[in-house]
């Protein structure tokens, strides 16, 4: 009889916590999610951004045509999700992409959205429009769209000098909302309207940013959250500390370097942590336009004496990817299979062996143990770059390569690289949409205004056109990496490595994740609830 | 002594006029400008742009148009707009200053009424252990920076106590108040809390030596008495001199308590505001900051005046 008791007492309290974890597993409305942001953005306009300060707290204030799904870490064509468009269509000869526009969708101030909207973003984008961003740093991404055009009010067509199907990969970053014509691009830098989740309260440079529930938003029921709280904390050590107090919900997205990440989980061992490669990608400029870099032998010998894992073993513990331009898989959908990098020089397995080999080059061109070559290796104030310039010094010394370090400020940096005012740099590119589209036509095609070093290689050009014109995504993977291939064994822009950071949260937030191959394109956060 | 007023007041004038020359020009010697910095930020340069944006912020003109164009605003209440945020310059700058003022008032607070009274017990007990350790506290103040100082305090408030004094712009208790203004000031203040206990040491030694503080102490005057009344009266000019000169070098230690601690004041500002290279939220701000030292120095001067009845200011 005792046992029937017992059985049915089991029952009874798995039955309990069964119901309970349903409880806690549906979606709750409200609470505000606290976060603190690591610097204060210069301005709330996310079409004139060119970092994800601005990203992560304004894109909930928005809506896309189409958008990544939130809640798959890895952006690819298979997750691109229906927002303002309810759907899209290819011409025949794909060189025309329909969208038909969701209706009755409110921008924040009430007035109704339609395709005029679409195209006003967009000629602001193209630089077709009357009013002028302040600055337009994607321009790029929109050269081979012709125009766009509505067809009444909730269709809108994007007519192509070409095929690119990577057009809409663009259109779902984060870096694509879409503006109300209604509003200038001055006052969007102040106080934005958006058709999104979440409606602008107030920006204070320095201090906070606060968005408050919409409740009007299309997507009834969403967001879950009654508002977003940002506290500008650019100190990284006060910042952790108050995430660590409770006073913060979150950290800043991928803020934390995976050293850091320790001290974290030992004074919240509660809090959940992820790391993510970021795709920006640690690299070197050369300047091959005066000696001694214009010696190609130099140059490769420069490549082949990078150990680009005591890079990842030094600064990440480990943890970060080894690859070419495009992010390296599993996270990267268009980076090299191992194999493949395996064979560009200097990325051999057998470090000594390169090394040897770079210093027949060097002494090829005039140097060795007796004759040192002194370089200055310039790059940006900053520790992600200073660190890893200093390792380089260290490392082509084995090459008889002695290097002096440059640190320069941020506003003299483009400047003094602009008007080749230096031999080597260490450099970081970040990409916000992992696609060969965006990567190879912003940073190595001819005249590129982000292609610093001025590489430029008309066969790759030619190259370049032929990948982004393909349909098949398999087809266009080994036109990618073949190109990737011959950018890393020309010396364009020496990969180092691609860096991971972390980013947690306490345990009771619900529904966040970080993208596995970008750091622009997952702040939605309309589905985001608190467990408490 | 109106006539001496009038005076100081037309070389305070004078000494502005100058300082507002070298802020603006200096400023414009650093390298780079907002157009720089943001295309810095943006990876890239599209060269037309650049000249639209630089026509738009009107740093395009000559510096001495620039100068003119920021001065004869200045006098007309004008500070004109943030670069950044495309705000009224004003608008920025005064809801920072009394959050910075509260901070600064309660560090030089904290420095006096700690550095003055041991200080003169480090002197009227000098070669005890009483003083070897107010002079150990002392040469502590005045070396540990304050950025370590403040992270110390940071760090540990949370290990101890789960909690850490973080600005909080509508205190619920006065627990929250406290840890808001007076940690900071207390971590800002520890250092020239140490200068003022060392300069009101030597002051106090040197008129505890005097003749007439052996006669009053001949007369049978008290210890209270002499140590007080006598010696510290005289000896608290330079002190207050030094308290004049510490509230000007206070902005440094301010700026990095204010980045420590994220109170969004001044001074904390003002960085932000130099790394933007926006130029007239910093002129402007370096402006007040200059006229609040320049009225420190003059209110120290006639503050000697009262606590010393020699000192009187003819023409």
């Amino acid at each position: 009889m005792r046992s029937v008791w017992a059985l049915a007492a089991a029952a009874a309290l798995s039955l309990l916590a069964f119901s309970t974890n349903t409880i806690a597993g549906e979606p709750k409305q409200g609470g505000i999610l606290r976060m603190y942001h690591r610097d204060s953005p210069a301005n709330a306009s996310i079409l004139e951004g060119a970092t994800y300060s601005v990203n992560v707290p304004f894109m909930g204030v928005f809506n896309n045509l189409v958008i990544y799904d939130q809640h798959i870490a890895q952006n690819s064509p298979d997750t691109l999700r229906p927002e303002l468009a309810e759907s899209w269509s290819w011409s025949g000869d794909n060189k025309k992409l329909t969208f038909k526009l969701r209706q009755g969708v409110k921008w924040h101030d009430g007035k109704p959205f339609t395709s005029a909207d679409v195209k006003c973003t967009f000629d602001l984008l193209m630089g077709k429009s009357q009013q002028k961003l302040r600055q337009n740093p994607r321009k790029a991404w929109y050269s081979e769209v012709d125009d766009v055009t509505p067809n009444g009010d909730f269709e809108i067509s994007f007519n192509l000098k070409r095929p690119q199907p990577s057009l809409l990969a663009m259109l779902a970053s984060g870096y694509t909302p879409i503006y109300p014509c209604h509003v200038s691009p001055a006052d969007m830098r102040t106080h934005p309207i958006g058709t999104g989740p979440y409606k602008f309260v107030e920006f204070k440079a320095n201090e906070s940013i606060k968005l408050t529930r919409n409740p009007d938003y299309w997507k009834k029921g969403l967001p879950y959250l009654d508002g977003i709280e940002y506290t500008i904390i650019p100190n990284r050590s006060t910042a952790i500390l108050a995430f660590v107090a409770g006073k913060f919900d979150m950290t800043f997205p991928t803020h934390i370097t995976i050293p850091l990440l320790k001290d974290i989980k030992s004074q919240a061992p509660n809090a959940v942590c992820v790391v993510e490669p970021t795709n920006v990608s640690t690299n070197i400029i050369v300047n091959s336009s005066s000696p001694p870099f214009d010696n190609i032998d130099i140059r490769r010998a420069m490549s082949l004496a990078l150990d680009r894992k005591a890079f990842v073993d030094i600064l990440f513990e480990g943890q970060a990817d080894i690859g070419g331009t495009m992010l390296p898989p599993p996270q990267g959908i268009w980076g090299m299979p191992k194999d493949k990098l395996q064979t560009i020089p200097g990325y051999g397995p057998d470090v000594n062996a390169n090394r040897e080999e770079a210093k027949k080059l060097m002494q090829k061109a005039g140097y060795g143990p007796d004759k040192h070559l002194a370089v200055k290796i310039s790059t940006r104030n900053l520790a992600e770059y200073r660190d890893p310039a200093v390792i380089l010094i260290d490392q082509l010394k084995s090459i008889y390569i002695d290097g002096e370090l440059d640190v320069v400020e941020t506003a003299n940096w483009f400047p003094k690289v602009a008007r080749k005012d230096y031999m080597l740099g260490l450099n970081l590119t970040g990409n916000s949409v992992d696609d060969p589209d965006q990567s190879f036509y912003e940073n190595y095609s001819c005249g590129s205004e982000r292609n610093y070093t001025n590489y430029c290689n008309k066969e790759i050009e030619k190259l370049f056109d032929v990948q982004s014109q393909e349909i098949d995504t398999n087809k266009r993977k080994q036109l990618v990496w073949d190109i990737d291939k011959k950018l890393q064994e020309d010396v364009a822009r020496p990969i180092i490595f691609h860096a991971r950071a972390g980013t947690c949260w306490q345990p009771y937030v619900k529904g966040i994740t970080i993208m596995s191959n970008s750091s622009y394109n997952g702040f939605r956060y309309e589905d985001v609830w608190l467990d408490k | 002594m109106f006539a001496y007023l009038v005076r100081r007041l037309f070389l305070m004038l004078v000494t502005l006029f100058g300082i507002s020359i070298v802020i603006f020009f200096l400023l414009r010697i650093v390298p780079g400008n907002i157009v720089d910095i943001l295309f810095a930020a943006a990876g890239y340069v599209d060269p037309a742009d650049k000249v639209d944006l630089e026509k738009q912020l009107g740093i395009d003109q000559p510096l001495v148009v620039q100068y003119l164009h920021w001065i004869g605003g200045l006098l007309h209440g004008d500070l004109g707009y943030s670069y950044v945020s495309e705000k009224p310059a004003l608008q920025e700058i005064l809801p920072r200053i009394p959050i910075t003022a509260r901070l600064a008032g309660l560090a030089l607070l904290f420095s006096a009424s700690i550095g003055i009274p041991l200080g003169v017990i480090s002197a009227v007990k000098q070669g005890s252990r009483i003083d070897y350790a107010l002079r150990v506290m002392s040469l502590s103040g005045l070396s540990l920076p304050s950025f370590w100082l403040g992270l110390l305090v940071l760090t540990a408030s949370v290990a101890m106590f789960g909690q850490m004094p973080i600005f909080n712009p509508n205190p619920q208790s006065f627990g929250e108040a406290f840890a808001t203004y007076c940690i900071p000031a207390m971590v800002v203040g520890f250092r020239s809390s140490a200068l003022t206990m060392r300069i009101t040491r030597s002051s106090m030694l040197e008129v505890l030596r005097q003749d007439y503080i052996r006669t009053a102490r001949a007369k049978g005057a008290s210890d209270a008495a002499v140590n007080y009344h006598h010696a510290l009266k005289n000896a608290i000019l330079p002190v207050i001199t030094v308290i004049g000169i510490e509230a000007a070098f206070l902005i440094g230690g301010l700026i990095v308590t204010e980045t420590v601690f994220n109170i969004p004041g001044v001074a904390r500002f003002l960085v932000e505001a130099i790394r933007w290279r926006d130029y007239p939220i910093v002129q402007n701000l370096v402006m007040f900051i200059a006229v609040v030292v320049v009225f420190a120095n003059f209110i120290v001067d006639m503050l000697y005046a009262v606590f010393d009845p020699r000192i009187r200011y003819t023409d």
